[in-house]
């Protein structure tokens, strides 16, 4: 029992991570329906931000992982400028390639100036002292990632419930040519989803590298698998649905590796996808909706 | 001879009622018309008699055939096809692809015999080719067989449906408004092909259509559909004097 | 998906004349070492990798099934086969049948389930699929879990290698123009009103996906027992990425564009080869750029004409009009 609330509470944090990460794809895929799959990458680049700002300008890691958040929201800004927002009226299929384009592009040019070797994220970064309570383990690394996660995600529940912005967000997701005709402009509505997302998928990275204490160029690529099926299992599109996937994808991976090989560890994340699109595909909060003959 | 009878057929999208207990029977080679204001249910019916959604209660039969809950490619076996309201071909296929496509469930040769091109392959192929190439000859599209059915002009499309329908050798043809956006020279003309048709392959025929001239000159019988309800039924005279009816179209003049 | 009329013998032995000057060639290049290492594995790179395309094609570009687990299917064609050469020491063609086997099971298996989803949740689940096939070939120690297994012989020779490709290619496009191709490829184009034209769509798909994943395996098997060495690594979902994008780029719903992208990029990564550290950027921005100006592919869904090499293969049999 101890172990298993041991399990969970490692569970929570590596959740927060994918649940931010799940955020950017099921907020890009509400409003243009693209599966994102450079947005991992752009998680990487935050955490190679968040590397530099510490190792190299020695700021502290708020600063760091802002800084970082801010860099990637432009980053994915100009990626949706420049490589999706041509593609809007082509098929499905050529944005997808499109995206797997841009990913490669972000992994093979990162490898290309820094290497494709493993850094070690700057001890300075973040002390790490261990807590003790009820006979639970708490570092302070697992508190850290998990409060900012949550706070995170609370601004971003404040900004699409709240603010104009989260309504134009929520109106173009609905319907891109009435919010249109409303007087949304939708094409700065898209480029601000993108930013948001990628703000988000940044700070993931810097938490990643505080996680894992090491970031490389292809890190990117199975934490955003993950995330996006956290983003599915909870219903892709509905933003709350890819906060509880995220944390339930995080927490049964540290179940799994806990308990079982952590080598079947990514094997059940799809496991657990393939079960909830046979059984339910709109995911967790989703709601069915056939094709109208 | 009845062909086809429906019994208490209901079904319900989350809570609403789109079609509540409905009831009709269909005679052998008869032209039926199923009309009623927009929103009534007429396309859920028809979606419901070709399979495209299960009832939640009720039952068809049809050709002494229950044949409630079966997949739509079943029903379509069993001698049901339809065409739909917003037309639905095959678009980057040609007008002849069409119609073939239709014919498949009738293939006269096994799959290994076409991946080994052996000569009943070609046999079935002729075959399907002079089946498919007569159908398109009586909706005057044989002209226009390799064309890409989305390039031909509306009033054909709308015939290449019929005519693909037709081609998977129905005994009840189901039109969902086939007289839509048409002016009155072609409805007219779509009439006469209707009537044609229906001696020629000796079918039943049921229909939605909007356009009253239409429904009351070739329909021999009338059913009214209003809130997912019949609200009457009867020959294109009883209809047209029929009060509910009128009041279902809120006063509008049924000419 | 035009006009199949009656055998014409001539076009047929004329046909068959070039594939037999295609195949001497080659075979007289090889054997009089005028063809280097390098040149030999680039073309049996190249065909492996046509082998693909054409199949996933049969799945994305003509079923319109978006699948992103192709590799996986690959795997189990490649560890069936290698199973039967190198462990039971069967001979290669014993090796390749059940690779073609194993990898129709898996996608059967996979296909059933799995084909009832549309458009994305397809693809996503088809991904899951195919990773879990690599993560469970990790786990295994009898086919030398995630080191995978060395030492497989060189079975691999341009005759099997030709061979695979014709039969490829005469299968495919034979069952494409034919009935049972014309009602795949309803399923594409509009698969409600083929299901209520007596289309069974869902018997369709799973039979695209089948024979889709057999030549998947076909050429697994090829790439064992050419590589020397296989590891679940290599069948992992960037593989499929890879042959997805030589569907898209070739134009999905045309064979002879699947064929000539799978030449081309299979060229084009081994001549960026020599240039490592950008290759892959490159290699990137070529797939955005093509799919910014020319996003339905090199050949859209047209087949090239039948003077040129994809139709002699489509029409060994009968004639396209």
């Amino acid at each position: 029992m101890q172990e298993f609330l041991q399990q969970m509470v490692n569970g929570l944090s590596l959740g927060a991570i994918y649940a931010l990460i799940a955020l950017g794809y099921t907020m890009v895929y509400g409003i243009i329906m693209l599966i994102n799959f450079a947005h991992g990458d752009i998680m990487m680049v935050g955490a190679y931000i968040g590397f530099f700002a510490v190792a190299v300008l020695g700021t502290n890691i708020f600063v760091a992982m802002a800084l970082a958040m801010v860099t990637c929201a432009v980053l994915g800004v100009v990626i949706e400028k420049v490589a999706y927002k041509p593609l809007r009226n082509s098929t499905r299929i050529a944005a997808l390639i499109t995206a797997i384009g841009v990913s490669l592009f972000l992994e093979y040019t990162t490898i290309f100036f820094l290497t494709p070797n493993q850094r070690v994220y700057p001890a300075e970064a973040f002390p790490v002292t261990n807590y003790h309570v009820m006979g639970l383990t708490l570092s302070s690394k697992d508190i850290f990632v998990f409060v900012s996660a949550v706070v995170l995600m609370i601004i971003l529940q404040y900004i699409i419930k709240r603010t104009k912005t989260g309504k134009a967000m929520r109106a173009v997701s609905l319907d891109k040519e009435a919010a249109m005709l409303m007087g949304i402009n939708v094409d700065k509505t898209i480029s601000i989803t993108f930013a948001i997302g990628s703000a988000l998928a940044a700070a993931a990275g810097v938490m990643m590298g505080i996680y894992y204490n090491s970031i490389n160029p292809l890190m990117g690529i199975i934490p955003g698998l993950k995330a996006f099926v956290a983003a599915v299992l909870g219903g892709i599109g509905i933003v709350p649905g890819a906060m509880v996937g995220g944390f339930v994808m995080g927490i049964l991976e540290t179940l799994v590796s806990g308990y079982g090989s952590s080598l079947y560890r990514d094997a059940v994340a799809f496991g657990v996808l393939i079960i909830i699109l046979l059984i339910k595909p709109t995911g967790l909060f989703g709601k069915n909706t056939g094709e109208k003959v | 001879m009845i062909l086809m009878n429906i019994e208490h057929l209901h079904k319900a999208f989350g809570g609403l009622s789109a079609v509540l207990d409905f009831n009709a029977h269909l005679e052998e080679q008869e032209l039926i018309g199923l009309i009623g204001p927009n929103g009534a249910g007429k396309t859920t019916v028809f979606n419901l008699i070709t399979g495209v959604y299960k009832p939640d209660e009720g039952k068809i039969h049809f050709a002494n055939q229950d044949i409630t809950g079966l997949p739509p490619y079943e029903i379509c076996r069993r001698g049901i096809a339809r065409t739909f309201q917003n037309i639905r071909l095959f678009n980057d296929l040609t007008v002849l692809d069409n119609v073939r496509i239709a014919l498949h469930k009738d293939v006269q040769y096994p799959l290994l015999s076409a991946v080994f091109r052996i000569p009943s392959f070609f046999k079935g192929e002729a075959e399907m080719e002079k089946k498919a190439d007569e159908f398109l000859k009586i909706f005057h599209l044989y002209d226009k067989r390799y064309e890409k059915a989305s390039s031909l002009p509306y009033g054909d499309q709308r015939r290449l449906e019929i005519a693909r329908a037709l081609a998977t050798n129905p005994r009840l043809l189901i039109l969902d408004e086939p007289a839509a956006g048409m002016n009155p020279n072609e409805t007219a003309e779509l009439m006469e092909l209707i009537r044609s048709i229906r001696e020629q392959f000796k079918l039943t025929i049921l229909l939605i259509e909007h356009d009253m001239s239409l429904v009351m000159g070739v329909c021999e019988r009338i059913y009214v559909l209003d809130y997912g309800q019949i609200i009457a039924e009867g020959s294109p005279e009883e209809i047209r004097n029929n009060k509910r009816v009128i009041e279902a179209y809120l006063g509008e003049e049924v000419s | 998906m035009q006009k199949t009329r009656h055998i014409k013998p001539v076009r047929f032995i004329v046909e068959v004349g070039i594939l037999v000057v295609i195949f001497t060639l080659v075979q007289y290049l090889i054997s009089a070492g005028l063809l280097n290492q390098y040149y030999q594995i680039n073309l049996a790179s190249i065909c492996i990798n046509i082998i693909l395309a054409v199949s996933l094609n049969l799945i994305n570009g003509f079923t319109g099934q978006l699948s992103l687990g192709h590799a996986g299917f690959m795997a189990v064609g490649a560890y069936a086969s290698v199973i039967m050469t190198n462990y039971m020491e069967l001979p290669f063609i014993v090796g390749i049948a059940a690779a073609c086997l194993a990898a129709a099971l898996a996608g059967f298996i996979i296909g059933v389930p799995t084909l009832r989803l549309r458009g994305d949740y397809l693809a996503i689940a088809t991904l899951g699929f195919g990773e879990i096939i690599r993560v469970v070939l990790q786990n295994i120690d009898y086919v030398g879990g995630p080191a995978g297994i060395m030492g497989i012989s060189k079975m691999t020779t341009w005759p099997w290698l030709f061979a695979s490709v014709v039969v490829t290619l005469v299968v495919i496009v034979n069952l494409i123009n034919s009935s049972y191709g014309r009602a795949i490829i309803s399923v594409r184009e509009d698969e409600i009103a083929a299901e209520l034209m007596g289309v069974n769509t869902t018997k369709y798909k799973v039979l695209a996906f089948v024979v889709g994943a057999m030549f998947a395996g076909l050429a697994g098997a090829l790439y064992a027992h050419y590589f020397y060495i296989i590891k679940p690594e290599t069948f992992n979902f960037l593989k499929s990425f890879d042959i997805l994008v030589m569907v898209v780029l070739g134009g999905l719903g045309s064979t002879t564009g699947a064929v000539i992208a799978a030449i081309f990029i299979t060229v084009l990564t081994a001549a960026l080869q020599s240039f490592p550290a950008i290759r892959m950027i490159l290699y990137a921005v070529i797939l955005i750029m093509v799919m910014i100006y020319r996003p339905q592919g090199l050949m859209g869904n047209r087949e090239l004409g039948r003077r040129t090499f994809g139709k002699v293969f489509g029409s060994l049999w009968g004639e396209e009009k």
